[in-house]
């Protein structure tokens, strides 16, 4: 009797514990964030003020925001974001699916090379890749264009290793119906498998979006215009150039570029562990 | 790979009636053709992925290893093989060294450093049954927020006079620093930022490795008397993680490898060479200073480190398979 009491006691402490430690290292996780927020609301006076407070005692949100929205080119950062990522993630599915579906589907000579092909492609970093393909773009006059943002991600070898594992798992009965029903090999692949294969697209839709929202690395290299650099680096040149010390507008650009993402997971977490992971992670 | 998987198969229809209607000669020359049609829509489907991955991967890699051994400029008209003289010069030169040790430092920072919290975390976020996905969103954010912007919000709370870092040390009465324009805190600061963006990622792959943990395995170590969560955890737990904890190490390594972003924003590789990491000196000697040969040289060994981490972990995974 005294044992299970002790035991409950024992177990409702350790529950307390768990939420104790959580709560603590989430706190300290959240603290760049919650910061960033807090400056990007303050005037320059209370940032530089040596006591910390949250909330500010003058709030100096609208000045920031305007200053931030108005001074850089950031909607201009936004809306080239946007387009870099969708024309990309639509490329990729273009390429990658149909690939996919010839190795997952089809029987034909060269099927095991092919895969090998994607499957060195998945080992190779993009980052070795950029010289060869900067000197490509400079020979072809694409440097400092959108298509210059675009082109080396045209191909994606974890689309098309991810949409081939999915596709194998859909019964070839479904294809045969399909080519009784008098469809064609592309209407097979886009009006059958792709629908099917929905929750592959999703994953790698949003590591592809993600990834690319948040890469610094190559369009440092592709483009000079900041009329055509997508977030991270027009926030870069932000702080370099412009903002210098003003750090309330310079977070408040920083805040307003994290927070499309932040939103879109916080909407659908699930879906996000799976498709950063890289499927590692099956929810 | 799979089950053989006839296009125009004998029992599909019409074309089965036809075919047994048929000479043998006929038949074979028919699945002759039919296997001839299968490959040509197969080459279709895949020829621009085939195009692309050849253009995009495929040639660039073989120009990396190309320009690595000519004394090619950005720009010039002309060029000469020089064999492995990049190379060497790559090695003698100090900043390069500097560069490979920072970076080697920095991993053994941030991949111990990951695990172990990731690790910690996520065995917390499964010990109790509440709020699950909340603490899994909170340690997941820092993964997929843009990290450029996180670094200069970084920069503010790690700055001199009015970051919050210092100004809490300071109330507390403790030595201040300036983190990132000092030699000796510039490395190990960025690579306490390396553990804060990962420690997400490492915590997801643990807890789903928690959960293919069988139940059964618990309740065996219940009757073995190992009814204590320390004894669980030592006998059942940990071991069972094993594999997933391999594969975690090499992922968060070859990330640790492939910083750049928080180097070129805060710090660009200084104080000196302090926080000097492999893909920032690759960047900048690449595309700075156009030292295209030389560049081309540090590619390929960074190309070395990734691939070998790779295949460790392809190895790692072959063997998770054979595990289970």
């Amino acid at each position: 009797m005294s044992d299970t009491m002790s035991t409950k006691r024992l177990s409702s402490l350790a529950a307390i514990l768990r939420h104790a430690v959580l709560l603590l290292t989430g706190a300290l996780i959240l603290l760049p964030f919650v910061w960033m927020i807090s400056l990007s609301i303050k005037p320059p006076g209370e940032i530089f003020r040596a006591s910390f407070s949250f909330w500010p005692s003058q709030f100096y949100g609208v000045e920031n925001y305007t200053k931030a929205l108005t001074e850089a080119p950031l909607p201009r950062y936004m809306i080239n974001g946007l387009i870099v990522c969708s024309l990309i993630l639509v490329l990729q599915i273009l390429v990658c699916a149909p690939c996919a579906y010839a190795l997952a589907k089809l029987r034909f000579p060269g099927r095991d090379l092919l895969f090998v092909m994607v499957l060195v492609g998945l080992l190779l970093p993009h980052q070795v890749l950029a010289l060869p393909l900067f000197v490509f773009g400079y020979q072809l006059g694409i440097l400092n264009t959108y298509t210059a943002l675009i082109f080396p991600y045209v191909v994606s070898p974890f689309g098309i290793f991810l949409f081939r594992q999915f596709f194998k798992t859909i019964h070839d009965d479904v294809v045969h119906a399909a080519r009784l029903d008098g469809l064609s090999e592309l209407a097979i692949v886009w009006r059958i498998l792709v629908p099917m294969a929905l929750p592959a697209v999703i994953a790698f839709s949003i590591f592809s979006v993600v990834g690319h929202w948040n890469d610094l690395f190559w369009p440092l290299i592709a483009v000079r215009d900041q009329s055509l650099m997508p977030p991270p680096l027009g926030i870069m040149v932000f702080k370099n150039e412009e903002a210098g010390n003003d750090f309330g507008p310079l977070m408040a650009a920083s805040t307003l570029i994290v927070l499309p993402l932040v939103i879109a997971f916080l909407t659908a977490q699930k879906w996000f562990v799976e498709g950063m992971t890289g499927g590692a992670v099956k929810q | 790979m799979s089950k053989p998987l006839a296009l125009y198969g004998a029992s599909d229809g019409p074309s089965a009636t036809s075919g047994a209607r048929t000479l043998p000669s006929r038949t074979a020359f028919s699945a002759d053709r039919r296997a001839f049609a299968e490959m040509l829509i197969a080459w279709t489907l895949a020829g621009p992925a085939i195009f692309f991955l050849l253009v995009l991967f495929f040639l660039p890699v073989i120009g990396v290893f190309v320009i690595a051994l000519t004394d090619w400029q950005f720009g010039a008209r002309s060029l000469s093989f020089v064999g492995l003289t990049n190379f060497r010069e790559v090695f003698a030169d100090a900043g390069f060294r500097t560069s490979l040790f920072n970076t080697v430092i920095y991993a053994l920072i941030v991949v111990p450093g990951t695990v172990v919290f990731g690790l910690l975390i996520a065995l917390l976020i499964e010990s109790g049954k509440s709020c699950r996905s909340f603490y899994r969103a909170i340690h997941f954010l820092p993964f997929m927020a843009t990290l450029t912007a996180m670094a200069i919000a970084w920069g503010t709370l790690l700055h001199p006079t009015i970051g919050l870092v210092n100004q809490t040390l300071a109330a507390m009465a403790l030595p201040t620093a300036n983190w990132l324009g000092q030699e000796n805190t510039a490395l190990p600061v960025l690579a306490v930022i390396g553990i804060w963006q990962n420690l997400g990622y490492a915590m997801v792959l643990f807890l789903s490795g928690l959960k293919s943990i069988p139940q059964d395995l618990y309740d065996a170590a219940d009757v073995d008397g190992a009814d204590l969560w320390f004894d669980r955890l030592r006998t059942v737990t940990l071991p069972m993680l094993g594999p997933v904890s391999m594969f975690v190490v090499v992922v968060v390594a070859l990330r640790a490898f492939e910083s750049f972003d928080t180097v070129k924003v805060l710090t660009q590789g200084g104080p000196g060479h302090a926080s000097e990491v492999l893909l920032y000196t690759l960047y900048r000697e690449s595309f700075e200073y156009l030292r295209t040969g030389y560049g081309a040289a540090i590619a390929v060994v960074f190309l070395i480190i990734v691939v070998t981490l790779t295949l460790v972990q392809a190895r790692v995974m072959d063997r998770k398979v054979h595990y289970q």
